[in-house]
């Protein structure tokens, strides 16, 4: 597992795709947090709803260069042939797999991390007082927010990787993951029935997982921020599921 | 296997038919590829289906209908007599102010720029009839209105016990004439309205509407109190014979009144004071938050969207994994012509999916969705056509941006994520409930996703104060604006991608 990890992480380093991708990911994020704090209308009482949420609007945007990056670790080896030499080094394919999702998580952690504090940082540097008492990191809604952001990020790359593995072609994947995310959400809005439509929004891996940036009145009509959350990690885990199982069955 | 390449030769009209059925042949060769285009359609059908069965609205009060037959808010204080035959009715107005909830049952003074009260001459009480009326307004001075979408701008200014505003209304057949004075003695003709259906005897009186204050994203119901005084008829002054009405108590286009206040009407000497709620105006997405309209039966358009472009992305990208982008331009070597063919073949097949997917999805949405006793916004079969065909170019144009931005990254996934962020990211956000206004309007002009205005069906009214925004489903541009800017830049894309595909060494 050591070396396989090695090997991963090797690859991940040296490739410039996945840099570039990264730094994508954190100027996206902040960029868009940015035109959405600058835009909101603050009066002494706060920022209009939720302004930790409003700080890290960006993530909406992040999350797309996310699951670009992850799908690319496999779909990009699919596309070239290299996936062959990949599992012709590391003959057991369920730690060849593992050994790409922990070396993901750990870039997604580290870029998910800068882009969510660049967003708060951009937030306060943009809104006036009020926003900025919103804001402080000693507060700990807003830690957990962003805390919860990059987990969130995290789990997004490794529902990017499983579902480029099932597919084997990041293109597809990368359709696939951003269906789910986006569009689950405006569908689910079209459902007349408010019964239906919770269920929806509750079961969708972007409505229920960014309810942990929820600062004000966290609950509500979705679920909690960290039941929230797990459903996204329910998602990241059955895409992994069958990713790693469809990898082992398969003849590459 | 090696196939032998002849170049095409080079005769111009010729030599581009032989690329195009090359291409042709390739997009119908691949089963994923077919697959993924064809999908569109039971994608849109799919998602007409679910918004179709998803809103029960069964046993809910009918949405009024106006003489234009679109649905409207018919419910104000009413306080009237009847007026047999030709008439005339004057009444002077010398306050009008505005209260909206602070909190829960804790009522404010606010604005309320389209508060009405003033004189109307009306079929009945029944909503939706017909009926002219002039008023003073909270902030947009006198107005004379009719049929719910007419509105004649009359004097301007505020009402106060200082400067008060007289109204007069005359009644000659069809025929109803608004007049203003601030003494009066001096009239100003407002307008005249044609009301046809107004009866030989009409109800005729004082009215007061208070439409829902605009507020952050969403609206709180407001309620209005007016001071008249020197209310007469043709037949000379008159006191005590006036009913008071509330028009329209229940209706799905009535938020009600605010917490512990009511509609009501108290004569004193020559003073009448008139409390009323609600408005005499067109309907539109806000107040009538359980209409459905066209839109929510398309959003099978964002499933069918990742399914062309990812298409749109692999048709050249795929080319360039398996290195066939070599045989193609060996075969073909004049590069542009390869991608204007790729490009009208995948936007002739993308289209025709897409139609066949709206051209289902609309009258089954529309037939479930009423079979529900969901009310739709109406739609004329020219605006449901142009929904119909403008989404199936939408699709088709949008996975052309992603051959094109395919053929400049040459790397499928980025093209695929750049498309969709491009052209969904820009609706989810302005459905999101905390997306500043701004940002919601700057997004569905310059990204490639204001091509959903060609989803727009919903008129907004000047004369209503609500949220027009791409939420709601009003969007800034017209809807084949909003076409061209996702036109402009797929075009721009496929130029790109030509230079880069000549200049470059495959």
């Amino acid at each position: 597992m050591r070396t396989a990890l090695h090997a991963e992480w090797t690859k991940l380093r040296t490739a410039a795709g996945p840099r570039w991708l990264l730094l994508g990911t954190i100027v996206a994020t902040v960029a868009l947090s940015t035109a959405a704090t600058s835009m909101a209308t603050c009066t002494a009482g706060g920022c209009g709803g939720d302004t930790t949420r409003l700080a890290l609007t960006g993530v909406c945007l992040g999350q797309a260069t996310i699951a670009i990056l992850a799908a690319q670790t496999i779909g990009g080896e699919y596309g070239t042939g290299m996936i062959r030499s990949t599992l012709a080094a590391v003959p057991r394919r369920g730690t060849a797999f593992a050994a790409k999702a922990v070396a993901l998580t750990g870039v997604v952690a580290l870029g998910g991390t800068a882009a969510a504090l660049g967003s708060v940082l951009a937030g306060r540097l943009v809104l006036p007082e009020s926003g900025d008492r919103a804001l402080s990191l000693a507060g700990g809604p807003t830690l957990r927010a962003v805390l919860g952001t990059v987990l969130y990020l995290v789990l997004i790359g490794l529902l990017s990787l499983g579902i480029a593995t099932a597919v084997r072609d990041s293109a597809t994947g990368v359709g696939l993951v951003l269906g789910l995310l986006y569009v689950l959400p405006i569908l689910s809005a079209t459902v007349g029935d408010l019964h239906w439509r919770r269920l929806l929004e509750r079961a969708a891996p972007m409505s229920a997982g960014l309810s942990v940036q929820d600062t004000t009145d966290p609950g509500g009509p979705s679920l909690g921020p960290w039941a929230g959350l797990g459903v996204t990690a329910g998602w990241a885990a059955a895409a992994l599921l069958a990713g790693g199982l469809l990898l082992r069955a398969r003849d590459v | 296997m090696t196939p032998a390449v002849t170049p095409y030769p080079p005769g111009r009209g010729a030599g581009f038919l032989r690329v195009l059925h090359a291409e042709w042949t390739k997009i119908r060769t691949v089963r994923g590829w077919v697959t993924g285009l064809l999908a569109a359609a039971p994608m849109m059908v799919l998602a007409a289906l679910l918004a179709g069965v998803g809103g029960n609205q069964e046993g809910a009060p009918p949405v009024p209908a106006g003489p234009h037959g679109g649905p409207v808010t018919d419910s104000f204080y009413f306080v009237h007599r009847p007026m047999a035959g030709d008439g005339s009715i004057t009444v002077a107005v010398s306050a009008l102010t505005s209260s909206i909830p602070k909190g829960p049952g804790d009522l404010g003074p606010g604005t309320v720029p389209w508060a009405k009260a003033g004189l109307v001459i009306k079929a009945g009480t029944r909503q939706g009839s017909p009926y002219a009326a002039i008023m003073v307004t909270g902030g947009h001075g006198v107005r004379m209105q009719d049929g719910f979408v007419n509105d004649t701008a009359g004097p301007p200014g505020p009402v106060s016990a200082e400067s008060p505003r007289w109204l007069r209304l005359d009644r000659s057949g069809e025929t109803v004439t608004g007049y203003a004075s601030t003494d009066g003695t001096h009239w100003t003709e407002v307008g005249t309205a044609r009301v046809s259906g107004l009866g030989s005897t009409a109800q005729a009186g004082l009215f007061v509407a208070s439409p829902p204050a605009v507020r952050g994203g969403g609206t709180a119901g407001s309620v209005s109190t007016a001071t008249f005084e020197d209310l007469h008829t043709r037949e000379g002054r008159t006191g005590g014979h006036w009913t008071g009405t509330q028009v329209g108590a229940r209706s799905p286009s009535f938020a009600g009144y605010p917490e512990n206040t009511s509609g009501s009407f108290t004569a004193s000497g020559s003073r009448i004071t008139v409390t009323g709620a609600g408005d005499l105006a067109p309907a539109v997405r806000d107040s009538l938050p359980t209409g459905g309209h066209l839109r929510d039966l398309l959003a099978g358009t964002f499933a069918a969207l990742i399914a062309v472009t990812v298409v749109g992305a692999r048709f050249i990208t795929e080319e360039y994994r398996d290195t066939t982008i070599h045989l193609t331009l060996a075969a073909s070597p004049r590069r542009s012509r390869v991608l204007v063919a790729k490009a009208a073949v995948l936007w002739a097949v993308a289209f025709a999916a897409g139609l066949v997917g709206t051209l289902l999805a609309i009258p089954l949405g529309e037939r479930l969705a009423r079979g529900n006793g969901v009310y739709l916004f109406p739609v004329s079969s020219a605006t449901e056509l142009r929904v119909a065909v403008g989404t199936a170019a939408l699709l088709a144009t949008a996975s052309v941006l992603a051959l094109a931005l395919g053929a400049i990254l040459r790397h499928g996934a980025v093209a695929v994520a750049a498309v969709l962020v491009a052209t969904v990211l820009p609706c989810l956000l302005t459905a999101l409930p905390f997306t500043p206004a701004g940002l919601s309007k700057a997004v569905a002009t310059v990204t490639p996703g204001a091509a959903f205005a060609v989803q727009q069906t919903l008129v907004p009214y000047h004369q209503v104060a609500s949220n027009y925004t791409p939420y709601y489903g009003y969007y800034p541009l017209a809807p084949w604006a909003g076409f061209a800017v996702l036109s402009g830049y797929a075009l721009a894309s496929l130029a790109v991608a030509a230079v880069l595909l000549g200049r470059r060494d495959v």
